[in-house]
């Protein structure tokens, strides 16, 4: 018996990607009976669903972000196990992208889809590294999928805010960082240069850094940058999320430079639009170079674009003997919006608070 | 350093708007960065580089071997910009080459013939990472465009040095790039490196503003009184049968004038104001504006906007230095030497006749053409110190005309004021086709008053915010702007036909409706119209 293609079992529906047979979406937008989710960011994992299946840190996070609103039954599945789940098999290996982002492996009948979410190559010390995972179907990320997107060597970019500090140290850094994966491997990378002192923090960020830690992540002394006064702030790193640093919450600093950590940082007219002085190229998704590193890695011969610049990394791997397309999922890509966060234009928001 | 330290030097300074912040940058790099490549990195900001640039077409060709055209297509539509665009696609090859040096790109352009220059940057550009890349291709294109003016570079070297900007000033034009003397004297390794006599740019003596409260206090027969004209501070040297003529920062804008060059028939060093002159009238700044930025000018331009020199004060007759002489010493020796010479495209400056400082206030009250910025007051006995010192020179501008104008847009300031909104584009009332009354805009100005006010100007803005724009907010029409601006003439550039100069938010008109501001056709009315200088 031959096995099902993947586009027998698995359709775009308004709602998200679902699996027929397994009766469940794949990072559903809306909320449904059952879901299987990636990761704990909120273009992936929205509230209110009646089962959730995804790795226990992706739970934890969903369980601090949205409270009694989370999810009806929450079933934690670690790395590496399977669960059937009406004749399919599901199972997680590690996205690299934030703490317990994870591919959702689907199988069925032989035929095996991998579902990437978002993803990463490069070292990150708050999270499990990817691991490419053999398969028939790929769906893959796009959202730095042009190859102008190169992010360079993350260490360099810390050395970047450091230096900065050296030079500048009457003046408070702030770094716009995204709260769920970004200011934790901010901090981390900070600590990891010998950055030891204590790094301050705006008030939305502190659940998540004490979720890391509790997950075994080490951050190093936090303080809350809420309680700072002007003079004090002088010299300090200050981490907050990019729609406090342009809002009256950034007065409190003392003539701040304001960095920003994105892969969006890359692109200096967009970096200067946005008024920042400082901008790191740290992110948390594949550059072009690990986009298509991957497509040979995992050696799957059909790949399914998703969020991003979907055209240019379908045409490129239609010339690398792929067979590939966009498929249109409804809502990815659009980021958490924090209340107060200034939203110029759904485009430019998407790019800052985006990952 | 390396051209990847000069390239990231760049890119901070493109980031950073703060004056302050870019003078820390720039000293940073010259104590950080060794010779021979510092001194080519302060001639690449100060525009004394002379380097065989590249075409943009020759950029593409390259990058066209290397990269996908659908995909270069892609990239370049949302990047915008095709250095950066070649900079991040430019597919690397780790370990090709060692990167170069500033000094290596300076030297190994300027020896390769026009064959050998792919060769050379596709070599580099291979061996540099993607902030060099972009770096090389803005050398080497032509624009640095980083915010840094001469000056502040030369500020930034003469902080580095614990110098007078004005000491550097005065050796500059004698020196030449890599500099290496000019760092040796700055870090205290060297002598003050010789300065090449001909033709060199000696710094100006600068006026303070007049303010208020000293008005009072004026000994006013200590002073003579001349118009404060509005062109711009030149220096006509001539040594050695050399010409040059300098900006008041001393660049040569010689190119941009050789009517004035070729009048320069003499060796001496004057000080005066460049003006456009139509028929003895002066015309307004506007026209000599035509002519400033150019390195060559058309025999068209040359006739439509004839320079001249209202001369002010005479530096040096042939090699005898008169700097230390008082003002009226100069002066007689300045009316002689004129008279003697009779110079094309050259007059002097008038003083004027006044006993009292009413009849001095009558004087600057009159003053209402707008060729005319107000007086220069200058003590009889001061010798030409360089620099601004206080209290020999004073400028007093006449009254600054105001005009109401209806806040329109607010655009968030930088450093310290980027959370503040302090940036303002400001309207003013015109009747549209439809007969109704629509708002143009005629200005952007940033606010320059107290916290206190800045604080409420920005929580208006943001409680009456219509559209978002990135940082910048529309907002209703509701608040009334006071703006003080020194002049308004046509321009093509903006919508309302209008451009102001030097406008800056003079007062908030709280108290006054949005619908009683001013209207355009009122701004119109004082539009520069050129003066009758005979009649002076
Ligand atoms: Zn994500
Ligand atoms: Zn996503």
């Amino acid at each position: 018996m031959t096995a099902p293609h993947p586009e027998t079992w698995l359709e775009v529906r308004p709602k998200g990607l679902y699996c027929k047979p397994g009766q469940f979406y794949v990072d559903p937008a809306w909320p449904v009976e059952r879901a299987v989710v990636t990761h704990g960011h909120a273009d992936h994992a929205r509230p209110n669903n009646r089962a959730v299946l995804a790795t226990p840190e992706t739970l934890a996070i969903m369980r601090a972000r949205y409270r009694e609103t989370a999810g009806g039954a929450l079933e934690p599945l670690a790395y590496g196990e399977k669960r059937e789940v009406n004749g399919v098999t599901v199972s997680f290996a590690p996205a690299g992208h934030v703490l317990g982002s994870a591919q959702a492996v689907l199988e069925y009948k032989g035929s095996r889809v991998v579902i990437s979410g978002d993803y990463k190559r490069r070292e990150d010390p708050t999270c499990a590294p990817f691991e490419p995972v053999p398969c028939d179907v790929f769906v893959t990320e796009a959202t730095f999928g042009l190859p102008v997107f190169r992010h360079p060597p993350s260490e360099g970019e810390v050395a970047k805010l450091l230096d900065s500090r050296r030079l500048f140290p009457e003046r408070t850094h702030v770094v716009g960082v995204y709260a769920l994966g970004k200011a934790q491997r901010v901090i981390a990378l900070l600590r990891r240069a010998g950055y030891d002192r204590p790094i301050w923090i705006h008030g939305a960020l502190q659940q998540l850094c004490d979720l890391y830690r509790d997950q075994g992540v080490e951050l190093g002394e936090l303080r809350a940058a809420t309680a700072a006064n002007k003079a004090e702030m002088a010299g300090k790193i200050v981490l907050a999320p990019p729609s406090a640093i342009a809002d009256r919450w950034a007065r409190r600093l003392a003539d701040p430079v304001t960095a920003m950590a994105s892969g969006w940082m890359r692109v200096r007219q967009r970096a200067k639009q946005r008024g920042v002085e400082l901008p790191l190229i740290i992110s948390d998704h594949a550059d072009w170079d690990e986009l298509t590193q991957t497509l040979e890695d995992v050696g799957a011969p059909e790949v399914w674009v998703t969020h991003g610049s979907e055209e240019a990394l379908v045409h490129y791997a239609g010339q690398r003997g792929f067979r590939a397309r966009a498929l249109a999922l409804i809502g990815r890509g659009e980021e958490e919006q924090e209340a107060g966060a200034p939203a110029p234009d759904a485009a430019a928001a998407g790019e800052l608070f985006a990952r | 350093m390396s051209m990847p330290g000069f390239a990231h030097l760049l890119d901070r300074l493109l980031y950073t708007p703060q004056r302050n912040g870019k003078l820390r940058l720039l000293a940073d790099h010259f104590r950080a960065a060794p010779d021979p490549a510092r001194g080519w990195a302060l001639a690449a900001l100060t525009g004394t580089l002379d380097l065989k640039t590249a075409k943009p077409a020759l950029v593409r060709e390259l990058t066209a071997q290397r990269v996908d055209p659908v995909l270069f297509g892609w990239s370049y539509d949302y990047v915008g910009d095709l250095a950066e665009t070649v900079a991040l696609i430019w597919p690397e090859r780790p370990g090709a080459n060692r990167a170069p040096d500033l000094g290596e790109v300076v030297e190994g352009l300027n020896a390769a013939t026009r064959r050998e220059v792919p060769e050379l940057l596709e070599r580099w550009l291979d061996a540099l990472d993607a902030t060099g890349r972009w770096g090389l291709l803005k050398l080497i294109t032509g624009g640095l465009r980083v915010g840094v003016s001469a000056r502040l570079a030369k500020t930034a070297l003469a902080e580095f040095g614990g110098r007078d900007v004005a000491e550097i000033e005065e050796l500059w034009h004698g020196l030449a790039p890599p500099y290496e003397s000019l760092f040796a004297w700055l870090e205290g390794r060297g002598p003050v490196p010789a300065l090449d006599a001909a033709a060199a740019f000696r710094p100006l003596m600068l006026a303070n503003p007049l303010e208020d409260q000293e008005v009072a206090q004026l000994q006013v027969l200590d002073y003579c009184a001349e118009w404060k004209w509005d062109g711009i501070r030149v220096q006509l040297v001539g040594r050695d049968g050399q010409r040059r003529l300098f900006s008041r920062t001393g660049d040569d804008i010689g190119g941009a004038f050789p009517d004035v060059v070729a009048a320069m028939a003499h060796e001496a060093v004057l000080d005066g104001e460049l003006l456009v002159v139509r028929d003895g009238q002066v015309a307004p700044f506007n026209d000599l504006q035509q002519r400033l930025g150019r390195k060559t000018v058309t025999a068209k331009m040359l006739a439509d906007y004839p320079a001249h020199v209202r001369v002010y004060d005479l530096l040096f007759e042939g090699t005898e230095d008169l700097r230390e002489l008082p003002f009226v010493e100069r002066r007689r020796r300045l009316e002689a030497w004129m008279a003697r010479t009779k110079p094309d495209r050259m007059d002097l400056s008038e003083l004027l006749d006044f006993e009292t400082l009413d009849e001095l206030k009558a004087l600057r009250e009159s003053a209402r053409e707008n060729a005319i910025e107000g007086l220069m007051l200058k003590r009889a006995d001061s010798p030409y110190l360089a620099g601004r010192p206080k209290g020999p020179w004073y400028k007093w501008k006449r009254d600054a005309l105001l005009l109401d104008c209806v806040l329109m847009y607010a655009q968030r300031g930088h450093g310290k004021r980027s959370s503040f909104y302090s940036d303002f584009t400001f309207g003013a009332w015109r009747r549209a086709d439809d007969g109704s009354n629509e708002l143009v805009p005629v200005g952007k100005a940033y606010f320059g008053f107290t916290d206190q006010e800045l604080k409420l100007l920005d929580k208006w803005v943001r409680d009456h915010t219509v559209e978002r724009y990135g940082p910048v907010r529309a907002v209703e029409a509701g608040l009334v702007l006071e703006i003080a601006f020194d002049a308004v003439h046509p321009s093509t550039r903006h919508k309302s036909g209008l451009a102001m100069r030097f406008p800056r938010v003079h007062r908030i008109r709280w108290d006054k409706p949005a619908h009683e501001a001013d209207r355009v056709e009122t701004l119109e009315r004082l539009v520069e119209r050129p003066v009758e200088a005979a009649a002076r």
